[in-house]
Parts: C-alpha cells; sequence; structure tokens
C-alpha cells in the first residue's frame, strides 16, 4: 500500500471529509514525523510502535575498487521498533 | 510538545489540527485511524510504503535456537512473523543534512 492508497481508502471510510483534507491529514502526520526525527527526537506511537534517532559516529571509509581511503562524517540514522499491538497483529495473521 | 525529547499522538494530532482548523479530539481520532489502516495492511500481510518515511514490510522469520542472556539457559524461539521498517532515502537524506535543530 502506499501513500496515495491510504488516502484513498481512508477518505472511503471516512464520512464527512474531503478527499483533499484526509490527502492533508496524512501529509501532515508524515511531516510531523519526519521533521521530530531530524531534530533527533523520538515518536511513540501507542500500539503501532516507536522511532528513534541513533548517531553514527564518523568513520574512515575503504572503496576497495580504487583502494581510496574516504572520511565518512558523523551522521544519524532512524529506527523503528514495532510495538506490542503491531506486533501481535501482524504475527498472529 | 508535551516532552520535548518524545513525539506522541497528541502532539501529531495538534499539528493537524493547526493545519485542518478541526477539533483536536477529532484529530486525534483522525490520526488514529491513519494508523489503525497501516496496522490492518500490515496484518493482511500487506506492506506500506510511505514515500517520505519508508517502508513498513512483514517477514517471516523461521523458528531458532536462542539463549537467555541472564541464565545461559537455551531455548527455542518459535517461527513468527515480525515488522521491519527500512528508512527511504527521503527521509535518511532529510536526517543527514538537519543538525538536529531546526
Amino acid at each position: 500500500m502506499l501513500k496515495s492508497e491510504l488516502i484513498k481508502r481512508l477518505a472511503q471510510e471516512a464520512k464527512g471529509i474531503s478527499h483533499e483534507d484526509v490527502e492533508t491529514l496524512v501529509k501532515t502526520v508524515f511531516q510531523t514525523m519526519t521533521d521530530a526525527l531530524c531534530q533527533h527526537h523520538r515518536i511513540e506511537i501507542r500500539g503501532f510502535g516507536s522511532f528513534s534517532a541513533k548517531k553514527r559516529k564518523a568513520r574512515t571509509a575503504h572503496n576497495p575498487k580504487t583502494g581510496i581511503n574516504l572520511m565518512v562524517p558523523e551522521k544519524w540514522v532512524p529506527f523503528f521498533t514495532a510495538g506490542k499491538e503491531l506486533k501481535e497483529r501482524a504475527n498472529h495473521a | 510538545m508535551s516532552d520535548t525529547q518524545t513525539l506522541t499522538k497528541a502532539d501529531i494530532a495538534a499539528a493537524v489540527a493547526r493545519t485542518l482548523g478541526f477539533s483536536k479530539i477529532q484529530c486525534a481520532d483522525l490520526v488514529d485511524r491513519v494508523f489503525e489502516m497501516m496496522k490492518e495492511t500490515l496484518e493482511k500481510g500487506e506492506e506500506v510504503k510511505i514515500s517520505s518515511l519508508g517502508r513498513f514490510q512483514v517477514r517471516q522469520k523461521r523458528a531458532r535456537r536462542g539463549r537467555n542472556p541472564q541464565t545461559g539457559e537455551a531455548i527455542e524461539i518459535s517461527a513468527r512473523k515480525v515488522v521491519t521498517f527500512k528508512a527511504s532515502p527521503v527521509l535518511r537524506h532529510a536526517m543527514e543534512k538537519s543538525n538536529g535543530s531546526s
């Protein structure tokens, strides 16, 4: 399911809310989450799961093809852990 | 954010209320439905792909022998389905460019 399909399915079940508003809703949800992760904040969605930002230290990488060593700067990467309810529902099906 | 470090569903609902102009109660319900729809989809074994965030997928894990790290006791970990998440390049790049402030 893509974001566009998620919007479509939600619009079908939501009575009295325009397709356009559902689109704004879904986009705002994911934009808010992206912004939080960019600020290295945690996200906790009860029943779904939590997201966190983890720091990767700067390191020197090595390209085996050219033999060149290069510096990879420190960076932040996102992590997701499924919540209890999602874990149980995914496993049960 | 209520807690400066953790974004919760209430914070997301508040952001939705600001953009849509609906009541907070209604927005909390709408945000719930978004995640409920994602859970329903994953429950069916279907993957969820959000271009700005990443891909959620249900993967089958085989049974394996594990060990209780505290007691050292060997135990059987049963076969199961787990949800995995892979961040999209869009999110990865956004996080790399950010310096933690906004």
